[in-house]
């Protein structure tokens, strides 16, 4: 969710009265935005950077706001104080329309095929006779990189990129060029570069290195050129000096390039739309029965003019360019749900009956973990993911033999593997809790995952149950003792036919202190003493003896 | 032997009438009477109550008058400013001299006060005292002399406060018992039994022993005994809560999901942040689904990309090798998009209520409140005709299960849900509204494709099965309740989780 910062008392002038931080906290939550801090430079800074550091910062009050990702029209204070007051009914919706200059043609940006291959939308528009001020400059600046962050992806899909006109002459020219062909001043550095220079003078910068794998790795960089072949910008990355925006500017020329057209061309091209939507829709969808044109009313508030048509049958909305993610009718009725008031909607209890199931694994599962927990055992709860290591070296055992599903991206080698055992889980909690007085009887009951090509994703859950002993002493027979107490619960027999245990082998187990439980006709697992090996590697020091089953037979 | 302190204090007791307002003695006297130290008897005392009813000891504080080392002297030798007052000769004597002779600073002050002295600073060879008055009366020595005759009750109070003011006089606490036989009053002291045994119940001897008292201020052992994890214990009752509301458990029995049901099914963009490697975990092995459903996968993309069922859709470019990816789900409406999906598919619609209580997973950095797996907690109804203000009711209903009943909700932004709403309830605790869950209808781009009923809406709302625990179990940091470093203290002593209590 993106975060404006605007100043409190800036806010309030724009917005025409004062609020108390509670009253405003209010109108944000009723439009669905949250006050999210109340804070100034000089405690950011403090907190940021310690005490010594905030000396001579600024005490403005600053209100941080949450915007929901979906309006892109409330990302700066501008846009705020618009939609708040027409919310409030203080201001009629703006309306925003193209002119063209008084005399002569428009500007024109040709996008060459070139450039097509690399970044291949672009578009531009004109902002002219503008007076900047400090602040409206800094909220200018401020807007387009919320932009950037948000709507375009971190300048993926879109890059926008501001010129002061009056410092080049169109038409300009949208290429690409090899990066050595390419030598311009980039903005606020005193020389030319290379394109390639440039990648690497970037490469250290905290802000720009985000951006270079965007074009670094194309054979050609995207350009982009006045009529005198003065550079305006090389998108995604850095604008050039010469055309750079400041506060005298009058006229802006704004340039968008990116891989998305729709994102691109929106606000470019100012277009209104307008929808079509039945008042019923709308009070059906929401649970309230307005009168259509109060419906058109609520929706005029939420900066869609809205008026109703025909015999009352329709209302007629105009969606304006700053809202582009109204794409249904779906979105029109949430905004005069909003301007309604959630809160205000009466609450219904759905009327339908519905008879209730449990899933029968667990349901199981439920059961199995209140009598293991009767049977001593104490409960844990662990990570389905861990490291490589865990499921493979520690337990004696090749990760080529696991049938593990690996994760493409861990950050970490925590995150390495989805769990083949619950047993790597359990020896790990017993290791954060050597203090605690022996012996130590824990179990779990949860899923492993295992490839598996039957399945349309490839890979598919288990449901384990594992115990552990640890203690001075071994203890098979504790856990033994737990098998038969889990068949008993299970109503499963010791004889044939029932379950039988019999001797087996595995890397985690002691030799010759392995068992194999054979029930359904089917291994269901083992326990047995673990290996000393496999107690060093999960850093034990004590015997102990686990025992792992799938309890899916038995659903 | 000779006879223990108990048994002599027993004897001496024999000799007092039975208990009654006269009957009984006092441990000081009896104490002088024995020749014992009184604190030797007051041990015998508590020995003897120990067993029972066998005397009866009813502590009792006196106050006693007795005079300090410095009283004493007084009562002795006359108080400070008496002596003063006559060491002093008639043509008096310099300060200086006079206030060599012993106690007298306190002497010369009280005497000065007294005006039983007059000072002359201006007297050649320096200050001099002489006697102002013929002579005086010592009424301290005489009232020290009282209190040690034992008339200190005589005194008036006012004289008893100054004498004690001025360190002559102290008041003395004395505890004592007055002791008197017990309804099982016996001379014969016998050891007591700490515990009923087979063999007293089978000769029926338990009748003439005496028992040792049981100390219940002492602590129980705890019962050996298994524990249930606090998460899953509050897991428990979160079921019990939907399946009283009338909902079904939804499957969930798969940490690893396509794209195409986590993000594409649900009307997710291609481009959303979600989808980026920084909070998805994507696999690498196995990296591609088997199979995507393919006339519904038909549909997703073509309302994804172009648009359909009154919706312009995003209008950018949908590619098949971006929904095949494996990842491990982010969230279980995954599950709840398979669940609708195969509802669609039935001959004719039939309204349901599901939820899941299930692990997601998000590839985050691991704080105090964050982990990279959480347990999500949705709940779906599908139903013709449902309003949002169905959704508002059903989560009234909901919520004040878990005993959360005051409530607001705020609008908000979910790709998949619109009209789409945060639950905000408020903590009396912190002093504010914090969010408690999220929820919204279901997108018509969602459910249409999967070959609903128009008139079909699909409410559902989802919260983390954490944060409502940390929060009833007062844990600050998560890595203490899930995972392998749980504090196993902690799940020991949780209690029980009663949600609405």
């Amino acid at each position: 969710m993106p975060t404006v910062s605007v100043k409190r008392d800036a806010l309030f002038e724009a917005l025409g009265r004062t609020y108390t931080d509670e009253e405003f906290d209010e109108l944000c939550f009723e439009f669905g935005l949250e006050l999210d801090e109340i804070t100034s430079e000089k405690t950011i800074i403090r907190k940021e950077r310690g005490d010594g550091k905030a000396e001579g910062a600024s005490d403005t009050v600053l209100y941080k706001i949450d915007v929901p990702a979906n309006r892109y029209d409330l990302l700066c204070l501008e846009g705020l104080v618009r939609g708040l007051q027409v919310f409030k009914e203080r201001i009629n919706i703006p309306r925003y329309r193209k002119i063209m200059p008084p005399k002569g043609e428009g500007q024109r940006l040709i996008i060459t095929e070139e450039a097509a291959k690399i970044r291949p939308h672009a578009v531009a528009a004109v902002l002219r006779n503008i007076t900047f001020t400090k602040e409206r400059y800094e909220s200018f600046i401020d807007l387009q990189e919320k932009l950037h962050q948000n709507i375009c992806r971190k300048r993926a899909l879109v890059a926008i990129g501001t010129h002061d006109l009056d410092t080049i002459t169109g038409p300009f020219t949208y290429t690409a060029k090899a990066p050595s062909e390419i030598k311009f001043k980039p903005l606020n550095q005193s020389q030319e570069y290379t394109a390639s220079q440039l990648m690497d003078l970037y490469r250290t910068d905290s802000h720009l290195r985000h951006y270079l794998h965007l074009i670094e790795n194309k054979p050609l960089y995207p350009i982009i050129y006045d009529s005198n072949g003065v550079v305006l910008s090389m998108p995604p990355i850095i604008n050039g000096d010469h055309t750079k925006i400041g506060l005298n500017t009058r006229n802006v020329f704004i340039e968008c390039t990116g891989t998305d057209i729709t994102k691109a061309k929106m606000g470019n091209e100012l277009a209104y739309r307008k929808e079509k939507v039945k008042p019923e829709y709308i009070n059906k969808k929401i649970g309230i029965s307005e009168t259509p044109s109060n419906l058109a009313k609520l929706l005029t508030r939420m900066c869609l003019k809205s008026h109703v048509t025909g015999n009352g049958n329709h209302i007629e909305v105009e969606v304006p360019p700053t809202r582009p993610d109204i794409i249904h009718a779906c979105d029109i009725m949430e905004d005069a749900a909003i301007a309604y008031g959630y809160n205000n909607i009466q609450m219904t209890i759905p009327k339908m009956y519905t008879i209730a199931n449990q899933l029968p694994l667990n349901k199981l599962t439920e059961l199995l973990r209140t009598d293991l927990a009767a049977a001593g055992f104490t409960e844990v709860l662990t990570f389905a993911l861990c490291s490589q290591e865990d499921i493979a070296d520690k337990l004696g055992t090749d990760i080529s033999a696991t049938k593990a599903v690996k994760i493409a991206n861990p950050k970490t080698a925590e995150f390495q593997v989805a769990r083949t055992s619950l047993l790597p889980g359990l020896l790990k909690t017993i290791a954060a809790n050597r203090k605690m007085p022996l012996p130590l009887k824990l179990f779990e009951i949860s899923d492993i995952v295992l490839k598996d090509d039957s399945t349309d994703v490839g890979a598919r859950n288990y449901r384990h149950l594992c115990a552990l002993y640890y203690n001075k002493n071994p203890g098979f027979e504790i856990i033994h003792g737990l098998l038969d107490r889990v068949m008993q619960l299970l109503d499963v027999r010791n004889e044939e036919n029932g379950y039988v245990i019999k001797a087996g082998e595995g890397s985690a187990f002691f030799p010759g202190r392995c068992a194999e439980v054979i029930a359904k006709g089917q291994s269901i697992g083992k326990f047995g003493v673990l290996h000393p090996d496999v107690i060093t590697k999960f850093e034990l020091t004590m015997p102990c003896s686990a025992l792992e089953i799938t309890i899916e037979p038995f659903v | 032997m000779s006879p223990s302190v108990a048994e002599l204090l027993l004897r001496r007791l024999e000799r007092e009438p039975e208990a009654g307002p006269g009957g009984g003695l006092c441990s000081l006297e009896a104490a002088a009477a024995l020749g014992l130290e009184h604190q030797a008897l007051v041990g015998a005392v508590k020995s003897l109550q120990a067993l029972g009813e066998v005397i009866e000891a009813e502590p009792r504080v006196a106050t006693r008058w007795q005079l300090s080392a410095e009283g004493e002297e007084a009562a002795r030798a006359g108080s400070p400013e008496v002596r003063l007052f006559r060491a002093l000769p008639p043509d008096g004597m310099p300060q200086a001299q006079l206030m060599e002779l012993p106690g007298a600073r306190v002497g010369f002050s009280r005497a000065m006060a007294n005006k039983w002295l007059r000072l002359d600073k201006e007297a050649p060879g320096g200050p001099r005292v002489f006697p102002a008055v013929p002579a005086v009366q010592d009424a301290v020595q005489d009232s020290l002399r009282r209190v040690q005759q034992g008339d200190a009750a005589g005194l008036p109070e006012r004289d008893r406060t100054e004498l004690k003011r001025r360190k002559l006089l102290l008041e003395v606490t004395l505890k004592s018992y007055w002791l008197r036989k017990g309804s099982a009053f016996s001379t014969a002291v016998t050891r007591q039994d700490t515990e009923l045994t087979p063999d007293m119940i089978a000769t029926g001897s338990w009748r003439q022993r005496p028992f040792k008292p049981y100390n219940f201020a002492a602590q129980g052992l705890p019962p050996e005994c298994g524990h249930l994890h606090p998460l899953l214990k509050v897991r428990t009752q979160l079921r019990q809560i939907f399946l009283e509301m009338g909902f079904s458990e939804m499957p969930t029995h798969s940490f690893v999901e396509s794209a195409f049901w986590n993000f594409d099914a649900l009307f997710q963009p291609q481009q959303h942040p979600a989808r980026d490697q920084h909070d998805t975990f994507f696999l690498q092995d196995p990296a591609e689904a088997l199979e995507l459903p393919p006339g519904y996968m038909g549909r997703v993309k073509k309302v994804h990309s172009q648009g359909g069922y009154g919706s312009q859709g995003y209008r950018s470019e949908w590619r098949v090798a971006d929904a095949r990816r494996t990842l491990l789900r982010t969230h279980t409406t995954a599950c709840s998009a398979r669940l609708l999906q195969r509802l669609a598919q039935q001959a004719s619609f039939t309204p349901g209520r599901w939820f899941s209580i299930e692990r997601v997973f998000r590839n985050e950095a691991v704080d105090a409140t964050h982990l990279a797996e959480f347990h999500q907690v949705e709940g779906v109804v599908a139903e013709r005709g449902l309003a949002l203000g169905h959704l508002l009711g059903v989560l009234r209903e909901f919520f004040s299960k878990m005993g959360i009943t005051q409530l607001r909700f705020k609008p908000a932004y979910n790709p998949y849900t619109e009209p789409s709403m945060e639950v905000f309830s408020y903590h009396p605790g912190l002093k504010r509204w914090v969010e408690v869950g999220n929820s919204g209808v279901f997108r018509p781009e969602l459910l249409l494709p999967m070959g609903l009923p128009e008139d079909v809406s699909v409410i559902a709302w989802g919260l983390s099965l954490e944060r409502p625990t940390m929060i009833k179990y007062g844990i600050k940091n998560i890595r203490e309740l899930v995972g392998h470093r749980v504090n196993l203290q902690m799940v020991y002593e949780s209690p029980l989780c009663r949600l609405n209590t």
